[in-house]
C-alpha cells in the first residue's frame, strides 16, 4: 500500500496492491493465447461476428424460401427448419450474448472501472478458447451426417430428439447440446471475472454509483447469466441423456409410426420451464447491456448528463430481478396450469414499469441537449424508437388472451426481432462506431457509416412492420410454405416477397459496414485519444489504443461520476472522471 | 464540492459495523467486500451459480417423480445392505454421509492450521480430507456397481419408475464428479503446501500469481459446498 489517502479530496488510499500482470514474451502469447482482456474482447467480437455472418446468410436463405416459395427448390423443408434453428441459436447465444458480455464486457470493464486487467486473466483466456471450441462444434454440425438440428432454437422435446426432426436421431442435436454446454462453461469462467472485477478491482475513487451505466448493465447481465445458464446446462444434460441413454426425463409415453417407443413418464413441460427459466433472463442478458451502452452514447453525444442516474441503476437491477419471474409467459399455449398464466402475465406487465422509466430518462437526457447527430447518436436514437415499438407489441403478447391467437404467428417473430434482435444490434453498431477510435486509433468512415445507418434503420422497419401485419392476418411462423390457405389473402404473399427483397438490401448494407471496419483500420482519420470529448476513464488512457496494463505507471484516480457534461462554469463542456476538483475539498 | 464530500463519508463509513457499515462498504470505492480477496470472491460467486445447477437437478428430479405414472421405488429398501446376516436399510449411505461430513471437519482444521502457517499439519489434514473424499467416491462406485448388478439402468430398473434410476445416476454422478474434482484440487494444494510454495509465495504454473495460504481456504469453500449439496441429495433422494 504505497499510496496514501489524499487529504485534499478525501480519496482513500489504495486497498489492493497493484497486481503482477502476466507479461507476454512472444507474438503468440501477445495476440493469440493472450491474457489481456482487451485482446480477448477483440477475439470474442471477431469470432461472434464471424459466426453471426453464418446466421445472417441463413436468414437470407429462409427469406428467399418464404418470399418466393417453390422458386428455390434446393431449400427443402428439412433444411428450412435447420436454417431457422441455427439462425436463432447463433444470433441469441453465440452472437449477441458473446458480443455484449465477452466482447464489450472484456474490453470495457477494466478500462471503465480503472483496472489494469480482469482479476483472473488466465481464466479469462480459457473462457475465450472454450467459446471458440463451442462455436466450432456448432459450425461442425453443418457438415455432420444428417446436418444440424432442425428442432427450432427452443429445442423442445419430444420432437427435438425424434426421427421426424432433422438431426434428431443423427449428430445434429448432440452437437448442438455439447456446444451449448461448452459455451456455458466458457462463459462462467469469463462471467466470474467480469463480476469480481467490478466488485473488487475498481480504482481509487471509483464507487459503484460513479460507474458508467455501461458497466452497471454488463455487470447485472453477467450476474443474471451466471444464475440463468445453469438451467440451460441442466436441461442440456438431461436432453442428452434422453437422446443417448434412452432415459425419460422429458419423454412421455409415445407412439411413433405405430411403434411404441421405449420412453415413459417424463415431462416435456419440465424442459420448457427449465429452458425459459434460462430463456427469459437471456432476453435481458442481451437487452440490459444495450440499455447501459445506449445511455452512455446518448449522454456523450447529447453533451448532457444522463437524466436520473440512480433511477437508471435501480431500473437495471429491478429489471434483472423481475426477469427471473416472468419466464412462463413464453408458455401460455403449452398446456401448463392456467393460473400460472395469471401470475406470469402480471409480472410481465410489471416489468414494463422500470423499462418505461429508462425510456423516459433517455428522452429527458436528450431534452434540450446539445445533440450531435453523429453515427453513434443516430443508432442510439434508432434504438429508442425500435425498442419502444418492440416493447409495445410485447404488451400484446404478455397478455394471455391476446397471446393465444397470436402465439404461433409471424407477429411473434416480428415482435422479438424488433425488441431483442434489431434494437440491441443497433446499440452494437452504435457502440462500434463509438469505441472503434479507441480500439484502433482511427475513426470509421463517415459516409459509409451514414449509408449503413439509414439502410439498416429504414430497412428494419420495412422488414418488420409488414411482418407484424401478416402475423395479425394469421400467417403462421415456422412454416416452410404457406400454400393455399383460405385465410391468407394474396397481398400477404406480395408482402412476403417485399420483406425478402428488403432483407437482402439490409444484408448488403452490413457488407458495407464490414468493409468499413477493415478499410478504416488503415485509411480512417486519426482519432486522437478522445475524439468524442467523453468523460469516462477509457478515453483518458495514456496511450491510444490502450497499452498492456491500460494505465502506464500511475493508476487513475476518480473524483466524479461519469456524466459531467456541460457543467455550468466549467472551461470545457465535459470534465473527465479523473480530473481533480478545483479548490479545497468540503 | 459535493462529490468529494461523498467520498469522505464512504471512506470512513466502512469501518463501522451493522447496516451503516454495509451501506458504507457498498458505497465505497475500490472493493465492495472489504478484506475479501479476488479469489475468494470468485469462489463464492461460482458456488452461487453452482447452487443453481444442483437446484435445477433436484427440482427436475422432483418433477419427474411426480410426472411418472409408475410407482416410485422405496429408497430405503433399494439401498439396504445385508451385513453379517442383518438387513440394514441405507447403511452404506449413512456411512458415506458420515465420511463426507467428517472430511468437512478435517478441512476446517486444515484451513485453521494454514492461517497459522503450520505447513506440516495443514498438508497432512488436506491429505486426510482428500482420503475421506476418495473413500466417499469409492463407496459411491461400490453402490453403483451393486445397483447395476441388480439390474438398475438409467433407462429402467426392476423396482419401479424408470426415472428412479435416471435421476439416481445423473445426480449422484454429477455430485461424485464434483467430489472427484475436489479431491484432485486438495491433492494439488496439499503438494504445494508441502513444497513450501505458500511460504515462499511461489507463482502458480498457469496463472503466474503468487501462492498464498488463502488458497487452502478457497479450496475449503468448494469442499464444504460439495458436502452441503450432499446433505440435500441425501434428504431429498434417499430419505424421501
Amino acid at each position: 500500500m504505497s499510496i496514501a489517502s489524499d487529504p485534499m479530496t478525501g480519496i482513500p488510499a489504495a486497498e489492493v496492491e497493484d497486481v503482477e500482470l502476466y507479461h507476454p514474451h512472444s507474438w503468440i502469447t501477445k495476440y493469440v493465447f493472450s491474457q489481456d482482456a482487451k485482446v480477448i474482447g477483440i477475439q470474442y467480437s471477431l469470432t461472434a461476428t464471424a459466426i453471426g455472418l453464418v446466421a445472417l446468410v441463413l436468414s437470407w436463405l429462409m427469406r428467399l424460401q418464404l418470399g418466393f416459395p417453390g422458386v428455390f427448390d434446393f431449400i427443402t423443408p428439412a433444411e428450412y427448419y435447420q436454417f431457422i434453428t441455427m439462425h436463432g441459436m447463433i444470433m441469441v447465444v453465440y452472437l449477441l450474448t458473446a458480443l455484449f458480455l465477452g466482447g464489450f464486457g472484456n474490453y470495457l470493464i477494466p478500462l471503465m472501472v480503472g483496472a489494469r486487467d480482469m482479476v483472473f486473466p488466465y481464466a479469462n483466456m480459457l473462457s475465450y478458447w472454450i467459446y471458440l471450441l463451442a462455436v466450432l462444434i456448432l459450425a461442425a454440425s453443418f457438415f455432420a451426417p444428417g446436418g444440424p438440428t432442425g428442432a427450432g432454437w427452443t429445442l423442445y422435446p419430444p420432437q427435438s430428439i425424434l426421427t421426424g426432426t432433422p438431426g434428431g436421431q443423427d449428430w445434429g442435436i448432440l452437437l448442438m447440446l455439447s456446444s451449448l454446454m461448452l459455451f456455458i462453461i466458457g462463459f462462467t469462467m469469463g462471467g466470474l471475472n467480469y463480476v469480481v472485477t467490478v466488485l473488487q478491482a475498481r480504482t481509487r475513487g471509483m464507487t459503484l454509483m460513479r460507474m458508467p451505466l455501461t458497466v452497471w448493465s454488463i455487470f447485472t447481465a453477467t450476474v443474471m447469466a451466471l444464475l440463468a445458464f445453469p438451467a440451460l446446462f441442466v436441461s442440456c444434460v438431461m436432453l442428452m441423456l434422453d437422446r443417448l441413454l434412452g432415459t425419460s426425463f422429458f419423454m412421455p409415453a409415445l407412439v411413433e409410426m405405430g411403434q411404441r417407443l421405449n420412453h415413459e413418464g417424463g415431462s416435456p413441460l419440465l424442459f420448457q420451464h427449465l429452458f425459459w427459466f434460462f430463456g427469459h433472463p437471456e432476453v435481458y442478458i442481451v437487452a440490459l447491456p444495450a440499455f447501459g451502452i445506449v445511455s452512455d452514447l446518448i449522454s456523450t453525444h447529447a453533451r448532457r448528463n444522463i437524466f436520473g442516474y440512480r433511477q437508471m441503476v435501480w431500473a437495471i437491477i429491478i429489471i434483472g430481478a423481475l426477469s427471473f419471474v416472468v419466464w412462463a409467459h413464453h408458455m401460455y399455449v403449452s398446456g401448463m396450469n392456467p393460473y400460472f398464466g395469471f401470475f406470469f402475465a402480471t409480472t410481465t406487465l410489471i416489468i414494463a414499469v422500470p423499462t418505461a422509466i429508462k425510456v423516459y430518462n433517455w428522452l429527458l437526457t436528450l431534452w434540450r441537449g446539445d445533440i450531435h447527430l453523429t453515427i453513434p447518436m443516430l443508432f442510439a436514437l434508432a434504438f429508442i424508437v425500435t425498442f419502444v415499438n418492440g416493447g409495445l407489441t410485447g404488451l400484446f403478447l404478455g397478455n394471455v388472451v391476446v397471446d393465444v391467437p397470436l402465439s404461433d404467428t409471424m407477429f411473434v417473430v416480428a415482435h422479438f426481432h424488433m425488441v431483442m434482435g434489431v434494437a440491441p444490434i443497433f446499440v452494437i453498431f452504435g457502440a462500434i462506431y463509438h469505441w472503434y477510435p479507441k480500439i484502433t486509433g482511427r475513426m470509421l468512415n463517415e459516409a459509409m457509416g451514414r449509408f449503413h445507418f439509414w439502410v439498416s434503420f429504414l430497412g428494419a422497419y420495412l422488414i418488420f412492420f409488414p411482418m407484424h401485419y401478416i402475423g395479425l392476418l394469421g400467417v403462421p411462423r415456422r412454416y416452410h410454405e404457406i400454400g393455399e390457405a383460405a385465410f391468407v389473402p394474396a397481398s400477404a404473399h406480395d408482402l412476403n416477397a417485399f420483406i425478402t427483397v428488403m432483407a437482402l438490401i439490409v444484408g448488403f448494407a452490413q457488407m458495407v459496414f464490414l468493409f468499413n471496419l477493415a478499410w478504416s483500420l488503415r485509411h480512417g482519420r486519426e482519432a486522437g485519444p478522445n475524439p468524442w470529448n467523453a468523460t469516462t476513464l477509457e478515453w483518458q488512457t495514456p496511450e491510444t489504443p490502450p497499452g498492456h496494463g491500460n494505465w502506464g505507471k500511475a493508476m487513475p484516480v476518480v473524483y466524479r461520476w461519469a456524466y459531467d457534461y456541460s457543467v455550468p462554469g466549467a472551461a470545457r463542456d465535459f470534465i473527465p472522471q479523473n480530473e481533480p476538483p478545483r479548490g479545497p475539498a468540503g | 464540492m459535493e462529490g468529494s464530500v461523498r467520498t469522505q463519508i464512504s471512506a470512513t463509513a466502512h469501518r463501522t459495523g451493522g447496516i451503516q457499515g454495509f451501506v458504507g462498504d457498498w458505497s465505497s470505492d475500490q472493493t465492495t467486500f472489504k478484506d475479501v480477496s479476488w479469489g475468494k470472491a470468485m469462489m463464492w460467486i461460482f458456488l452461487l451459480s453452482d447452487t443453481f445447477v444442483f437446484g435445477c437437478f433436484l427440482l427436475s428430479y422432483m418433477t419427474v417423480r411426480m410426472s411418472t405414472t409408475v410407482t416410485w421405488p422405496n429408497a430405503s429398501e433399494v439401498f439396504a445392505l445385508e451385513i453379517f446376516g442383518t438387513h440394514m436399510p441405507l447403511i452404506l449411505i449413512a456411512i458415506m454421509t458420515f465420511v463426507l461430513i467428517t472430511s468437512s471437519g478435517t478441512m476446517a482444521m486444515a484451513v485453521n492450521y494454514g492461517y497459522r502457517r503450520d505447513r506440516k499439519r495443514t498438508a497432512i489434514l488436506l491429505l486426510v480430507t482428500a482420503t475421506f473424499g476418495a473413500l466417499f467416491v469409492g463407496m459411491q462406485a461400490f453402490e453403483w456397481t451393486k445397483l447395476i448388478h441388480e439390474g438398475v439402468r438409467p433407462w429402467g430398473n426392476p423396482f419401479g419408475a424408470e426415472q428412479f434410476g435416471s435421476s439416481f445416476f445423473m445426480i449422484t454422478g454429477f455430485h461424485g464428479t464434483h467430489v472427484t474434482i475436489g479431491v484432485i484440487f486438495l491433492l494439488i494444494v496439499a503438494r504445494k503446501v508441502w513444497r513450501r510454495d505458500y511460504d515462499t509465495g511461489k507463482a502458480g504454473f498457469f496463472t503466474s500469481r503468487k501462492g498464498r495460504y488463502e488458497i487452502v481456504e478457497i479450496t475449503g469453500l468448494y469442499w464444504h459446498f460439495v458436502d452441503l449439496v450432499w446433505v440435500f441429495i441425501f434428504a431429498l433422494f434417499y430419505l424421501w
